[in-house]
């Protein structure tokens, strides 16, 4: 079982990392995207991502509940020493869970709509940077649970070149994680070109700031490289990742709308998979050393196994359900507009 | 605001704040549900709009809620990490449950609100019954972990160590089946008082009478049967408490003095110094009788406690008067409407009958917020009953003062926007659904 528990715990941050990463991308985009097209990139977005936006979050709570049953002392010290970044990144998930919504159900179209609009932009990009410097910040070994000091212990763990690298780098891969998921979506010849050369130019930012992951490592005397490509898997991984990419480019003016978004998602989980396995079975580096490691931090035997059953058991139900709300909803660009839309009378409606 | 104080007050400030948004998402589900079937059965459109009224609303809701139970769930963690390095394999069975419950129920939410006039109408119906069930399935397991907190169970406690763990025997501790069974009824009984008097409010001014009158009934249908329950589940969970937190039981009845024909203490005002209660009406015996169902038995008072371990008296004293008294208010509006249903069809009109329910549209919000407040104050100083004290568990992280001030902050305007999406909502209702029965579907897209 417990091998069974690790898995979950990866598949969870795996899924979390694409699904929500393609709707934290969702908003990244609308920034980057002139006033002029926003409200067509908006709605292409949103029209997608209404129905499975909550779905895609429940992954990071699968993730902690695998945590905090499974690896309680891995739970604690994480919560203590990034204590600051936990909670800047949940001041983020607040906002732009609501704003998202508000801005949906909101009766009446006026200028709160931009209010909403300008909150859900700016969150989307905040939230990914920090789950970015959180994982960048387990690698880093940085973090101290005997620190002496305040600085060392709750600021030093997570602020660093490498960690704000990561953090740059997820904001990177959530944008062309969401851009490639959009151009299956566009309604017209003129938005699915914009949208694929969106695309391409979020390629060239994701190779970019993931340059900027090894010269922030290099900088921080992280030997990155050699973790990643010092074994035959990692190695594999990202020659895999590249080659696919190299492929996606190619086929992204095909008209196709599956193969870009599985190449997508291959890439990433590649990407995951190379560094995952470089550092397994650690999940935390500490300072100077010593690991927090999966294999050693598990919970006692009885509740491994409980909580194996619940994470088999669940996903039963879970996985069926799941998969017929995606093809329900997939390709749904011209729906029934989903709520009766409505002004009150001289209200500006956007 | 010292670091500890700081950790407690923003621990109650969430859940107090999360409990809310998951009362309504656990019980709309079902409000929903009846209208969405009348209007599936009967093809009475204002049934519909009732539905979709209520959904967007509830959108609104179910966001927040996740939101907040969200933060909750790091929240526990950054708090109280000690807590959970210790607690979190014993009594995390229920969250690990629950993490499926929540999915399903965010999966047929999905279904749910998106999936008007795409799917066989009676699979759509059912995606919002599955929203309701597993809502409230998650509610129960939450419950459970709370109970465990109150009644720990499923491991040995040896020099410090937890040893011997079994999840199993900690979710079906001995507070469970109370705790769920009251928080259940209180969350049907809140949400139903609250939805039934904004609709009450609209329709004493006698707007939109056929939409407001239908969702009236539904949600007072429901309110009304929960809250005429509610007593006898308190009785239960007082008679449970009595049992297993009679530190607790003392403090919320500010019963100071172990006796036998233990008097029960009506309002009034503790004094911990002095050990009395001022100003308050004393019924002898009555307090031997709710809490052993015998008016001679002996109750232990917070004379036979250990200094170092007793609870606060006022706050979880005055938080129990409000609660019982709310609940009584309750129960008597329940009984007058079933009285109306019953033999008074020409009262269900009459507007004192529905400015009752108006009155009582905050009443069973204000008894939830004052239930956690004795169960979780009168539990002080441990965090795990008898086992592990709130302030060993607290994190070593100094400045949680300004994150508590942050969380206010953050709380009181989320609070602010929430209440002025629904008040938007209601002021739509003429222009949305304001069509004469019959005509067909002209106010939906
Ligand atoms: C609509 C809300 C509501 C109403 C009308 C009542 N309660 Fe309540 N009560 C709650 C909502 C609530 C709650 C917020 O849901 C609590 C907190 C913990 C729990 O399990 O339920 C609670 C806790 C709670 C406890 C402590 C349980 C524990 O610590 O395990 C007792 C003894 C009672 N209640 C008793 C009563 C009595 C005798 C009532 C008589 C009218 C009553 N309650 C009405
Ligand atoms: C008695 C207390 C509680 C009850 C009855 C309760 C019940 C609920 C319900 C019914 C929901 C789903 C409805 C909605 O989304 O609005 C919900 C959401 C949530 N709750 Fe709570 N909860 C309680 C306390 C807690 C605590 C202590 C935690 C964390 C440790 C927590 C974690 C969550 C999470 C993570 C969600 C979001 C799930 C989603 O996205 O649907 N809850 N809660
Ligand atoms: C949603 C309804 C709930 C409300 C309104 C509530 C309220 C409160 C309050 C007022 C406190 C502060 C007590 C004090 O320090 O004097 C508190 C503490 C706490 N509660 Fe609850 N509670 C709820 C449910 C839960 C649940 C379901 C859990 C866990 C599963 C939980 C876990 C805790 C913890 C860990 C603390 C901090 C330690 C302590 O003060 O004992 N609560 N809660």
């Amino acid at each position: 079982m417990d091998y069974v528990v690790i898995a979950y715990l990866y598949l969870a941050i795996l899924l979390y990392l694409l699904l929500g990463g393609a709707d934290f991308g969702a908003g990244i985009i609308e920034l980057f995207t002139s006033r002029h097209n926003r409200r067509v990139t908006h709605e292409t977005l949103y029209q997608a991502i209404g129905p499975i936006w909550e779905a895609n979050h429940m992954w990071l709570i699968i993730a902690i509940v695998i945590l905090f049953v499974g690896f309680p002392r891995i739970y604690s010290v994480m919560s203590v020493s990034l204590h600051i970044p936990l909670l800047l990144l949940l001041l983020g998930i607040i906002a732009r869970g609501t704003a998202f919504v508000f801005r949906h159900y909101d009766a009446v179209h006026d200028r709160m709509q931009s209010v909403y609009a300008t909150i859900f932009v700016y969150s989307s990009l905040v939230t990914p940077l920090f789950i970015g410097i959180i994982a960048g910040s387990a690698l880093a070994g940085y973090v101290d649970p005997a620190a002496p000091d305040f600085l060392s212990a709750y600021v030093w763990s997570w602020l660093h070149w490498f960690g704000v690298a990561v953090g740059v780098f997820t904001v990177a891969l959530c944008g062309y994680l969401a851009s490639v998921y959009t151009i299956g979506e566009a309604t017209t010849e003129a938005d699915r070109l914009r949208f694929i050369r969106k695309t391409r130019l979020l390629i060239v930012v994701a190779f970019a700031a993931g340059a900027l992951v090894f010269v922030a490592a290099r900088y921080e005397g992280l030997p990155l490289a050699r973790w990643i490509f010092g074994n035959l898997v990692g190695l594999t991984a990202i020659g895999l990742a590249t080659i696919s990419l190299g492929l996606l480019w190619y086929v992204l003016a095909r008209g196709l709308t599956w193969l870009p978004r599985v190449l997508a998602g291959f890439q990433v989980t590649m990407i995951l998979l190379a560094v995952g396995y470089a550092h397994f079975p650690s999940f935390i580096r500490l300072r100077n050393g010593p690991h927090l490691s999966l294999l050693e931090q598990l919970a006692p035997a009885r509740t491994i196994e409980a909580l194996g059953w619940a994470l088999l058991l669940g996903s039963l139900f879970i996985l069926p359900a799941l998969g017929y709300l995606y093809y329900s909803f997939q390709h749904v660009s011209r729906p029934p507009s989903p709520e009766p839309e409505a002004a009150l009378p001289g209200a500006r409606t956007l | 605001m010292d670091d500890f104080l700081a950790a407690r007050s923003q621990m109650a400030l969430s859940l107090g704040f999360h409990i809310i948004f998951s009362c309504i998402g656990m019980v709309m589900p079902f409000f929903m549900a009846v209208a969405h079937y009348f209007w599936l059965r009967t093809q009475d459109i204002t049934y519909k709009n009732v539905t979709r009224a209520w959904s967007k609303g509830v959108a609104i809701f179910f966001a927040t809620g996740a939101v907040s139970g969200t933060v909750l769930s790091f929240e526990l963690g950054l708090l109280w990490p000690r807590f959970m390095e210790h607690a979190g394999p014993i009594f995390g069975m229920p969250f690990s449950l629950e993490g499926t419950a929540f999915f399903i129920e965010a999966i047929a939410l999905g279904f749910f609100l998106y999936g008007w006039d795409r799917f066989n109408p009676w699979f759509h119906w059912f995606t919002g019954v599955v929203v309701g069930i597993s809502g409230l399935a998650s509610g129960i397991l939450v419950v459970a972990a709370n109970a465990w907190m109150n009644s720990p169970a499923g491991f040995d406690y040896v020099n410090g160590q937890y040893l011997n763990i079994d999840p199993i025997a900690a979710m079906f501790n001995d507070a469970w089946l109370s705790q769920a069974l009251h928080m259940t009824l209180a969350a049907f009984a809140a949400t139903g008082f609250a939805v039934a008097g904004v609709h009450a409010l609209m329709l004493r001014r006698g707007r939109n009478t056929g939409f407001h009158t239908r969702a009236f009934r539904i949600a007072a249908a429901f309110g009304a049967v929960a809250a005429l329950l509610q007593p006898l589940s308190g009785d239960f969970s007082a008679k449970d408490v009595a049992r297993r937190q009679p530190a607790k039981l003392a403090a919320m009845e500010a019963h100071f003095h172990t006796e036998k024909r233990a008097a029960l203490v009506l309002g009034g005002l503790p004094n911990e110094d002095k050990q009395r209660v001022d100003y308050a009406i004393k019924i002898p015996g009555m307090l031997s009788f709710l809490a052993h169902g015998n008016f001679e038995q002996e109750v232990t008072g917070l004379d036979r406690i250990a200094p170092q371990n007793r609870p606060p008296v006022v706050v979880p004293h005055l938080a129990f008067q409000i609660m019982v008294g709310l609940g009584t208010l309750m129960m008597g509006i329940a009984a007058v409407y079933f009285l109306a249903l019953w033999r008074k069809k020409q009262w269900l009109t009459s507007r004192w009958l529905l400015g009752l329910f108006v009155a009582a549209t905050p009443a069973g919000f204000i008894a939830v917020e004052a239930g956690w407040t004795v169960t979780e104050v009168g539990r002080q100083p441990w965090i795990i009953n008898g086992v592990m004290r709130t302030a060993d568990a607290v994190t070593p992280m100094p400045g949680i003062a300004y994150s508590f001030y942050l969380f206010t902050a953050v709380y009181l305007s989320l609070s602010l926007v929430v209440v002025f999406l629904l008040y938007r909502q209601i002021r739509m209702v003429p222009q949305l659904y304001d069509v004469p029965a019959g005509t067909p579907e002209a106010a939906h897209a």
